[in-house]
């Protein structure tokens, strides 16, 4: 029998004492158990996704309001965890055995799970940045995880610097924020904000709370860690980074935006549509020269969370159903999209990430190349895929708030962003076959592609009725 | 008579003095530890000055979360400035450049 109070936090205490649980074993069994100990993650990830029906979806408030329960934080948990299971998989036969520890890999993206978790759950400001420390404190680590490389080193030491101050000006922000309104608790600052005109102190506590949020969902003026990170890191985890941690930042950024800082609305919403669209333009142009794959993708998501900017900037329960959409599509093309980039691998096995080496994948692995098309014509929003479907949503609540111009700019964005997704396209087409990549012998992964590949395609559009409903219920529960 | 305005200039001041000390230095990283420790401990000041100020205890046990993490988090950076050195043979800030574009 679980008690009353912390049945609502089931999945969060199914990771946290799972991870421990894993994090012994796999001291434990050393480098045998690896292949074991990240089952056992998949399975504990894929758990605690299921502990989400029931109380966790609909108890409320926990902990006098420190987090809630509703199923805002459900849906976006519902998201992360399969996707943080998505990359534990991903590392399967990416990582060395016997120079590399591949067992702790996995214990770290149970504990990021667990921060995220409490991220897209938390209601209050000391939640928020428990949650995010938890999350990123685990993301450092797995970005230099791959000791031997250099650039992972320098990955890591980068995210870690820029990470830690984008810490620092959050916390200083909420500090602030505590300061001129004397509450930890959203609906607290909410009712503050109510008050009458805010402070400048309290003006000051919102932009660098902001700040700190777009450093970790990576967008414009904040961005600039992460071509670096997603190049360096190796790439399972920077499938990882690029999927659910965008996730929980993105969700959190709008439940503190409407639950905490609803009623400044006019006061964020002119540094939400900045962001929005510097992130669009600057992913969209500087991906251009790119040469290097996971540079590209780096890009490819900055200009993504643009996209999902937009409908938190339109605002209301359809805007922030919007991001749900978005975010909820945008996971499952990403991790489609880098699961094709970890096959990518040379005669000997070892892994490239040049553009120049997709060249003709069509004649040498036509159905490799369908299903790395099909990503690409999602991520650039081609509309019988997919991916259009979550740009129009966030479209549609921008011009139903009165923001025409935003939507305008946006599909602008969409347009110069599409250049490159098709050059992709067109190298693995129309160029001369380069040296065909080796076979990789993972069926779970194959699978994986071969699911998301559907998701994505004009079958997708089955989903929107259930999907549609889903996020504006979710949405509905913030208000 | 110090008051709240006192602590909340001295956080100020040793906040920004943290931020310039990330971006200015171009010596070493060791030093930029320093600088995200100095930012966090600006932001504890914040934090008990308010809650003393306000009688409201949440301020204080924040502040208790952020050195714990402050900790855990200078722990990370040394172990990854560590395998940082053994590849590079230097902690020098401009030798940090594998990767630009």
């Amino acid at each position: 029998m679980i008690p009353r109070f912390t049945a609502p936090l089931l999945p969060e205490l199914v990771l946290s004492i799972g991870g421990t649980i894993l994090m012994l074993l796999a001291a434990f069994t050393g480098r045998r158990g690896a292949t074991l100990v990240s089952w056992l993650a998949v399975l504990l990830l894929l758990g605690a996704t299921v502990a989400l029906i029931g109380p966790p979806s609909h108890a409320g408030p926990v902990f006098d309001g420190m987090v809630s329960a509703d199923l805002f934080a459900s849906f976006g948990k519902a998201i992360m965890f399969p996707a943080a299971a998505v990359a534990i998989i991903a590392a399967h036969g990416w990582f060395e055995r016997g120079t590399e520890h591949a067992s702790e890999y996995s214990v770290l993206i149970v504990f990021a799970a667990a921060g995220m978790s409490v991220m897209v759950s938390a209601t209050s400001l000391v939640a928020l940045y428990v949650g995010l420390e938890l999350n990123s404190l685990a993301g450092y680590v797995l970005a230099a995880y791959r000791r031997s490389d250099e650039r992972s080193a320098e990955a890591g030491l980068k995210y870690f610097v820029l990470g830690a101050l984008a810490s620092g000006i959050l916390l200083y922000g909420i500090s602030l924020l505590y300061g001129f309104t004397g509450t930890m608790t959203f609906t607290g600052i909410a009712a503050a904000f109510a008050r009458g005109t805010p402070s400048l102190g309290l003006l000051f506590g919102l932009v660098f709370v902001l700040a700190g949020l777009a450093f970790k969902a990576s967008a414009v003026p904040f961005h600039m860690w992460t071509p670096d990170v997603y190049e360096g890191a190796p790439t399972p985890v920077t499938t990882f980074f690029a999927s659910a941690p965008k996730v929980a930042a993105v969700l959190l950024a709008t439940r503190l935006c409407v639950e905490g800082l609803g009623p400044a609305t006019d006061a964020w919403r002119q540094i939400v549509i900045f962001a929005a669209l510097a992130s669009i333009f600057l992913g969209a142009i500087a991906a251009y020269g790119q040469t290097n794959i996971k540079r590209l993708l780096a890009y490819s998501s900055i200009n993504n969370v643009g996209f999902a900017m937009i409908g938190l900037a339109a605002g209301g329960a359809r805007g922030a159903s919007s991001v749900l959409f978005y975010m909820a599509v945008y996971v499952v093309m990403t991790l489609g999209a880098f699961l094709c980039v970890l096959w990518m691998r040379d005669e000997e096995g070892r892994p490239v990430e040049s553009i120049v080496s997709l060249s003709g994948l069509a004649q040498t692995r036509p159905r490799f190349a369908a299903a790395f098309a099909i990503f690409m014509f999602s991520l650039a929003g081609i509309p019988p895929l997919f991916g259009f479907w979550p740009k129009l949503v966030v479209f549609n609540a921008a011009v139903a708030s009165g923001y025409v111009a935003l939507a305008v700019a946006g599909i602008l964005g969409t347009v110069i962003g599409a250049y490159y997704y098709l050059k992709i396209v067109k190298v693995m087409y129309m160029d001369e076959p380069a040296a065909p990549y080796a076979r990789v012998r993972e069926p779970v992964q194959g699978l994986l592609i071969l699911v998301a590949a559907i998701l994505v395609s004009p079958l997708g559009y089955l989903l929107i009725g259930p999907l549609g409903s889903l996020t504006d219920k979710a949405a509905g529960s913030l208000f | 008579m110090i008051g709240l305005s006192h602590y909340l200039t001295v956080a100020a001041i040793l906040f920004t003095i943290g931020v310039l000390g990330i971006f200015l230095n171009r010596r070493n990283v060791i030093l930029m530890l320093m600088a995200i420790e100095l930012i966090l401990l600006a932001v504890n000041i914040n934090l008990v000055a308010f809650s003393a100020y306000l009688g409201d205890l949440t301020g204080q046990v924040l502040a208790m979360f952020v050195l714990t993490v402050a900790a855990a988090e200078a722990a990370i950076g040394l172990a990854i400035l560590v395998i940082f050195f053994r590849r590079r043979g230097s902690i020098a800030v401009d030798d940090v450049n594998r990767m630009r574009g």
